[in-house]
């Protein structure tokens, strides 16, 4: 639907080079690097508010390199909103409606909608001025959505929230692209917007794109070094979250492939993710089954814990990266980071048996 | 915090006090022993003089015509100015500070060579029966001559506090470059173009210099100040100033005020 075809801009110090992208209908692209790195003249060039020194776009095969902005029909959501605070929050989601010259009975009718859909319908006759940091990212959702966009950029919209409202508008962007499958690309460096919200991902370094694949793909096969340290999660699974049997504490059972997992989480029961950084993995030598599992389970703090073969040992900058078969119907892998003397001390290798243990703190859940 | 604090007691802000003070006794003292020197008689009778009046509205409204009508073009410049970039734009934004440095009565005959009967202005006004020396419209150009910059430049600073960032969002919700400047732009730096406004209406209406050379007649009021000092004295000048200045002081307060009102009005 929206290619982005060997795109390149230099502004100032920052250089875009060669960027390459496929949106494609119903897709949800995060576009995950650090600051800096020319994520938003990205989108500000795919947007037409920067033309590109070279490259094109296409969208829906028509080239819309030299389109008129207005006719581009990419909105785009900026990190604070850039809602106008000189007029009502009404005013600002009817601006694109005003804009295509619509009855003022159909903008009512449409204003109304978008704002009951992202939650700012006790908002309209407010001045956006004295909105919060979520509620001027919902009003500035709506009135992107309010120009009916092929494609829907957004800019970072999480970042400037606090944790509460950055839930929030997760939920909602989730909500607004499974009800509409509206095509997002969506920029952060946050990889848990990544895991929380993509179907796709692309990793930008220095001005280009580094990697692009699925979320599982990226996060469990990073490229290069950069991808690895950026995402820095390979342990990600996908399973359901349910409340412990006994009702009590915020410990939690995550179920994954035939696994049960103890996290330490707020998040509600339901489907989503566990990653685990593999520096959180420990080894240790001998498989514990039985009576001794549970005494093992009384004398650790770890509230995980699993038997294993080990598959490999890579080097891993400064340490080595063992990987570990924890799975029990079908092949699962977890990765743990230990240094190279933990590999001689221990004796590990490769088809060796062991015990892998991290601790419910360290499995970070992120809702879907 | 960046914005101003509670004043403290200690040295350093007594001795600013201090010079403060002269500062503000160096402007007002003259205005009020002007005002105090001048009689309520004199005072109620220059009031009901029908050649000041005359003067005073006719200050008043060519200053305010010179104004709106230079605005129109005025303010998209400083637009311009405020947004894009052009070769030799450091020469144009010193052109437009010009009026400012240049003694106004040497401003005066400058213009005077354009509007005169033999200049290029005033030649092609004369084809369809217009004159500009000695009539209203005379002084109009000879005040705007003198104030512009002060509009330009209060607006371009407004211009350019409106972030970029809200014209762009415009831009890509739909809007088309002019709606931009007559939905987000303008409204946003409203109240700095006001301020322009008011500062080049005033400037306007104190003009003395380039008016004198244009147009002596009809009579402006810093004119008629001058020209009753000149021929009567001091005594007959004085009211006269003094009730231009309470007139002037009158607009200039009630403007700001509303200034003011809409800026709050916008929050």
């Amino acid at each position: 639907m929206l290619s982005v075809e060997r795109i390149s801009k230099t502004v100032g110090a920052l250089k875009l080079k060669d960027i390459s992208l496929e949106v494609r209908p119903g897709s949800y692209l995060v576009l995950l690097g650090a600051s800096g790195v020319g994520k938003s003249i990205l989108l500000e060039t795919v947007a037409g508010l920067v033309q590109p020194d070279s490259g094109r776009l296409l969208l829906d095969g028509k080239d819309i390199t030299n389109e008129k902005i207005q006719r581009r029909r990419i909105g785009l959501v900026f990190q604070d909103g850039a809602l106008f605070p000189h007029i009502s929050v009404y005013a600002n989601i009817a601006y694109p409606l005003r804009c295509k010259k619509l009855k003022a009975s159909a903008i009512r009718q449409r204003v109304t909608e978008l704002a009951e859909d992202v939650g700012v319908a006790h908002l309209l006759k407010r001045s956006p001025t004295a909105l919060s940091g979520g509620e001027i990212q919902r009003v500035s959702l709506a009135r992107a959505l309010a120009g009916e966009p092929r494609c829907l950029l957004l800019d970072e919209p999480l970042s400037s929230l606090d944790t509460k409202a950055r839930f929030e508008m997760r939920a909602l962007l989730r909500k607004i692209h499974r009800r509409s499958r509206q095509a997002i690309v969506h920029v952060t460096h946050d990889y848990t917007e990544a895991v929380a919200l993509a179907t796709h991902v692309a990793v930008m370094e220095h001005g280009t794109i580094v990697q692009s694949g699925t979320v599982h793909h990226i996060f469990q096969r990073p490229k290069s070094e950069f991808v690895a340290q950026f995402v820095g999660i390979k342990n990600f699974f996908k399973g359901n979250l349910r409340d412990p049997d006994s009702g009590q504490g915020k410990t939690k059972h995550f179920r994954t492939d035939g696994l049960d997992f103890s996290v330490l989480t707020d998040g509600a029961p339901g489907s989503g993710f566990v990653c685990i950084r593999s520096e959180d993995v420990t080894i240790s030598n001998g498989v514990f089954s039985g009576q001794d599992a549970a005494t093992r389970q009384a004398h650790t703090s770890a509230r995980n814990n699993f038997e294993g073969t080990i598959l490999d040992i890579i080097p891993a900058g400064p340490g080595m990266e063992v990987i570990i078969d924890i799975g029990r119907d079908k092949p699962m892998e977890l990765a743990a980071m230990v240094t190279s003397e933990s590999v001689k001390s221990l004796g590990l290798h490769c088809g060796k048996k062991v015990s892998a243990s991290f601790k419910a703190s360290a499995a970070k859940y992120i809702e879907q | 915090m960046n914005g101003p604090t509670k004043m403290k007691t200690d040295p350093l802000s007594l001795v600013f006090c201090a010079l403060g003070g002269l500062v503000l006794l160096f402007i007002v003292a003259p205005l009020a022993s002007m005002c105090i020197d001048c009689s309520r008689p004199e005072f109620t009778e220059t009031l009901q003089d029908a050649e000041v009046q005359n003067s005073i509205w006719l200050t008043l409204s060519t200053s305010m015509a010179a104004t709106l009508v230079f605005a129109f073009a005025a303010v998209p410049f400083a637009y311009l100015l405020a947004r894009k970039d052009f070769p030799l734009k450091g020469l144009v934004t010193g052109i437009i500070d010009l009026p400012i440095v240049i003694p106004h009565s040497a401003a005066g005959i400058a213009l005077f060579g354009v509007v005169s009967r033999t200049g290029f202005l005033g030649k092609a006004a004369g084809q369809i029966g217009l004159s500009f020396v000695g009539t209203g419209a005379g002084i109009a150009l000879a005040m705007a001559f003198v104030s512009l910059p002060f509009l330009i430049n209060a607006a371009r600073d407004g211009f350019l506090a409106v972030p970029v960032r809200l014209e762009k969002a415009a831009l890509n919700l739909g809007a088309s470059p002019s709606r931009v400047f007559f939905t987000v732009s303008l409204p946003l730096a409203w109240r700095p173009i006001l301020s322009g406004l008011i500062l080049m209406w005033a400037r306007g209406m104190s003009e003395f210099g380039a008016v004198l050379i244009i147009a002596y007649h009809p009579m402006v009021t810093p004119i008629l100040i001058y020209k009753r000092f000149g021929e009567f004295g001091l005594e007959y000048a004085r009211p006269v100033a003094v009730i231009f200045i309470a007139v002037c002081l009158l607009f200039f307060v009630a403007f700001r005020f509303l200034a003011r009102e809409k800026q709050h009005a916008q929050r």
